[in-house]
């Protein structure tokens, strides 16, 4: 196989012509005959009973078609928006679920949160009529605060308080004993600042619906469309799945926020029906930062124990986790599953304890963004471990070598529920310390005094875990759907290859990649492979893109068709050569028996044109493959930062930042990089920049980009990324994810640089100056 | 959003009560009102076209007053309801204060909160407006009562 499209090659996206050119096809981009445009009514109260909404003026607009509120839809029957995982609390009831109308029906929760959808002739005639809408608010008193939100009076009628659930995970008891028994014990209260995706493309909709075949149509911003037809099907009740197809695609930017099923799309495609019409919605910006999930929003205090030669003994969390007015599509899950099971880290803590609980407040929901709760473990282990060397007058770095898992450990079966499978952590760290001149720093810091500046360095060895799997454990754990993939690789009669997955591409260049691996594995051209997804009317079935699953379960289960396809070519190509297919060997795109050769394009022909076939074999050459994962994989690695930090302004400077990951085998390293780079920046931002708050009134004031600070190019350094190789042991092509990487382990690398030059622990994400110039006045 | 201020308006504190219970003179004064109608004799409507930074809006305003101690001191409490602009909750407490020859000192201090695009939007900017719409509401309440400035007025019709 061509080494320059292959495995391991660096091939230029095919996606990015499109996208650069202007020529990409955005669900904003799409236009059907007979279109109107819908508009949302959105709460501007955090917390207020419904009363009569008056749409009489609204209505006299010209060009306004109809009003729909949240009376509507509850009279159409039309169902709430699911959480698909079911949380146990520790005495094993089922978490509190508040039910979540796709529009308000008596009483809003959230500023933003729907409650009409205004469908007019255009947008100008919408606008114009929502504004008109006449809707009368008894506002109640809101519930904000993350950690006072459970002992607060409940914000949903029917639950006797705000805690969703309680969940633990670990030996208490036992945790506790270590901790009264440690040498030392350091103690770490921690937020981790709620987050604003802000992918670049908003989300959308374009909802069709039509009488002749009674069949809907939804195209709309999802990173899996076919989770959004299952809950649309079966939970919200619009139209059976044979009647209803999603299509996403092309999609700018997901970041976790468009995984969940929403209200708007819900509504715009029921709504659709109702006028007859299709129906348009695309958000605002300002819409996106009061409706999207938001991310993160942790309360924890974390408390590490440490024998007398350094060695951790204990490690406990108690945390609360911010969950929203509503139980979002995974909500649920991400405080819990995706964080308590990873605060082992890389290290061999034998007494580990993580209790959460999960809050309703009157804030917009929250659920998984990039890194989904491992970012939120990595900041909690990867902070505490830096306090304790401090604390301990230990070097950071040698006391995360003492305790790091051996590569002899693995398989390493950590005490929340992992069993990591492979790694090498020593070799990433020692790789990351020569690239970033550790030895160097000293002087550095020196250097930087001289100019007035703090200099600060931070490490966080991060560990994470992709591809949620595998499927019957999850779903015994209370997850609603399976963590499988699908794919299908069909070999057209003249030897092209189209591909059918169920991943879902919006950035990360699946089309690229999975072209590479396919092309690798049938020794077809790269450019003979085309990769299709995003769509419920071409693709079989498929769970979509989150949690850096892509490749390792979605890739893994082309592997599977790819075999499929050898395998049946194998049985035709030995009929065709008339020998047993036991003395046919597949290599390099060709089928080949002693000094025989068959090419697969000339069997993938005589699979169509079946002249000389074997009888008990179908004829076509197409096969489908669903793939599970016996276990996640691990893709860890070493990140460390170094900080200048401003003594007159408080501002700080990242002016160094070293990532090196394991990621398994790596299909095209330009991608890895560029999907390191995009996790770092956010990464960055989570530390320095980006805060969502919401003032004591449930009011949003960070709801546009004039409060809500995003990075920019000169935010961030140029980031020096290298890799170690621990292929994964379970998957064909032994990989294991890079989406999340670098926004998992570099916030708490970035605070633990910048309370190296402050020297102190107390500093909070986002180290904003105004915070860091007020620790360095002793203010 | 919480702000204060005085001003010295100079004319006899009985005139300075009347016109602050005038809806005719209270229309005049603050800007951006297209009308204002007493409901009651402690209760007011208007309408009042304003902008905080980017957010424009036809606000419908309610005032109540409360505490009324003719002639030195309200509580006018203001709601304001913006649709899709969002809403304002306020208490204004204002006092009046004989001065020297005659004049009248008027001390106030508001509190108050936005919600929703207002305060999505305009919160860094609604202390800036607020504090604007404040000065401009007695500059024109001084114009309007001055004297000198009615006798500049005549002599100068233009």
């Amino acid at each position: 196989m061509s080494t320059e499209t292959g495995i391991g090659a660096a091939v230029k996206r095919r996606e990015d012509l499109r996208f650069i050119t202007g020529r990409g096809n955005y669900t904003d981009d799409l236009n059907v005959p007979g279109q109107t445009c819908g508009v949302f009514l959105r709460s501007p109260y955090a917390r207020a009973k419904i009363g009569a909404i008056d749409a009489t003026d609204a209505l006299q607009v010209e060009g306004a078609l109809a009003v729909f509120t949240g009376r509507d839809t509850a009279t159409d029957g039309l169902g709430d928006l699911p959480c698909g995982w079911l949380v146990k609390s520790k005495d094993g009831s089922d978490m509190a679920a508040a039910p979540h109308p796709p529009l308000a029906v008596s009483q809003v929760n959230y500023v933003g949160e729907p409650y009409g959808l205004v469908v007019a002739e255009s947008l100008a005639a919408a606008r114009e009529a929502a504004e008109l809408v006449a809707a009368d608010f008894e506002e109640l008193t809101p519930v904000v605060a993350t950690a006072e939100a459970a002992e607060a009076s409940p914000i949903h009628e029917g639950l006797k308080d705000n805690l969703a659930y309680d969940w633990e995970l670990g030996d208490e008891a036992a945790t506790d004993s270590a901790l009264a028994t440690a040498a030392h014990v350091t103690r770490l209260d921690l937020t981790n600042n709620r987050l604003i995706p802000n992918a670049m493309e908003p989300r959308a909709a374009l909802a069709t619906f039509d009488p002749a075949s009674g069949n809907y149509e939804l195209r709309t911003t999802s990173q899996n469309p076919h989770l959004e037809r299952l809950v649309l099907s079966a939970f919200v009740r619009i139209a059976p799945e044979h009647k209803l197809r999603v299509v996403a695609p092309d999609v700018g930017g997901g970041f976790g926020s468009k995984i969940f099923v929403y209200a708007e799309e819900t509504v715009v495609t029921w709504a659709a029906a109702k006028v007859g019409r299709p129906i348009k919605w695309t958000a605002e910006r300002s819409e996106a930062f009061l409706a999207d999930a938001h991310g993160r929003d942790h309360v924890t205090h974390a408390e590490l124990g440490l024998d007398g030669a350094g060695r951790f003994t204990a490690l406990k969390a108690r945390t609360t986790a911010n969950l929203g007015a509503y139980l979002s599509t995974f909500g649920s899950a991400v405080p819990t599953y995706l964080y308590g099971t990873l605060l082992a880290g890389q290290y061999k803590t034998p007494n580990i304890h993580v209790q959460t609980h999960g809050v309703y407040t009157n804030t917009a929901p929250v659920d998984a963004y990039r890194g989904a709760g491992r970012p939120e473990a990595t900041f909690v282990v990867e902070r505490i471990v830096e306090a304790a060397a401090r604390e301990t007058g230990r070097d950071p770095v040698e006391l995360r070598r003492l305790n790091m898992i051996e590569p002899d450990d693995f398989p390493y079966e950590t005490p929340v529920a992992l069993v990591y499978d492979t790694g090498n952590y020593q070799a990433s760290l020692d790789k990351a310390l020569h690239l970033a001149d550790y030895a160097g720093f000293k002087q550095r810091r020196a250097a930087s005094e001289t100019r007035g500046k703090r200099r600060g360095i931070g490490f966080s060895c991060y560990i994470e875990a992709c591809g949620l799997a595998p499927s019957q454990l999850a779903i015994q754990l209370g997850a609603g759907v399976g963590l499988y993939e699908s794919g299908e690789v069909r070999v057209n009669p003249t030897g092209s290859v189209t591909v059918f997955t169920g991943s879902h591409s919006h950035g990360q260049g699946h089309e690229t990649t999975f072209a590479q691996v396919v092309s690798d594995k049938l020794g077809v051209p790269f450019d003979d492979v085309e990769v299709v997804h995003g769509d419920t009317g071409r693709v079989e079935f498929g769970l979509g893109t989150y949690g850096s699953r892509s490749l390792a379960v979605g890739g893994s289960a082309l592997i599977s068709a790819s075999e499929k396809i050898i395998a049946k070519g194998t049985r035709i190509a030995a009929h065709m050569m008339q020998t047993e297919p036991t003395n046919v060997a597949f290599e390099e795109g060709a089928f080949i028996s002693g000094n025989q050769r068959l090419t697969l394009q000339e069997v993938a022909f005589a699979s169509y044109v079946p002249a000389d076939y074997p009888p008990d074999l179908e004829p076509g050459l197409s096969e489908k493959a669903f793939y599970d994962p016996e276990n996640f994989t691990y893709p860890a690695g070493a990140h460390i930062a170094e900080v200048e930090v401003d003594e007159a302004t408080g501002v700080v400077q990242l002016v160094n930042f070293v990532a090196v990951d394991d990621f398994g085998h790596i299909i095209n390293p330009m991608i890895v990089d560029g999907q390191v780079h995009g996790g770092l920046a956010q990464g960055a931002g989570q530390a320095l920049l980006e805060h969502g708050i919401y003032d004591a009134n449930g009011q949003l004031t960070t709801g546009s980009y004039m409060d809500y600070c995003m990075p920019r190019a000169d935010d961030v350094p140029d980031f020096v990324v290298d890799t170690t190789v621990t292929p994964c042991t379970h998957n064909p092509l032994g990989v294991k994810g890079c989406g999340e990487a670098g926004a998992i382990g570099s916030p708490a690398a970035i605070i633990n640089a910048v309370t190296d030059a402050l020297g102190t622990e107390d500093i909070a994400m986002p180290a904003t100056p105004e915070q860091v110039w007020r620790k360095l006045s002793g203010l | 959003m919480e702000q204060s201020g005085e001003h010295l308006i100079p004319v006899e504190r009985a005139t300075v009560w009347r016109s602050l219970n005038d809806p005719v003179v209270l229309a005049r004064c603050i800007s951006g009102c297209q009308s204002m109608e007493q409901l009651a004799d402690d209760r007011f409507a208007a309408t009042v076209k304003a902008r905080v930074g980017p957010v424009r809006a036809t606000f419908e305003v309610a005032l109540t007053l409360t505490d009324i101690h003719p002639p030195e001191s309200y509580v006018l409490q203001v709601e304001v309801k913006g649709k899709a602009a969002g809403f304002g909750k306020g208490l204004a407490e204002v006092a009046l204060a004989e001065a020297e020859d005659g004049t009248t000192l008027l001390r106030y201090s508001v509190a108050g909160r936005v919600g929703g695009k207002l305060a999505q939007i305009g919160a860094r900017l609604i202390d800036s407006a607020a504090r604007k719409m404040a000065d401009d509401f007695f500059s024109a309440l001084h114009e309007a009562l001055d004297p000198a400035a009615d006798r500049q007025q005549s002599a100068n019709p233009s």
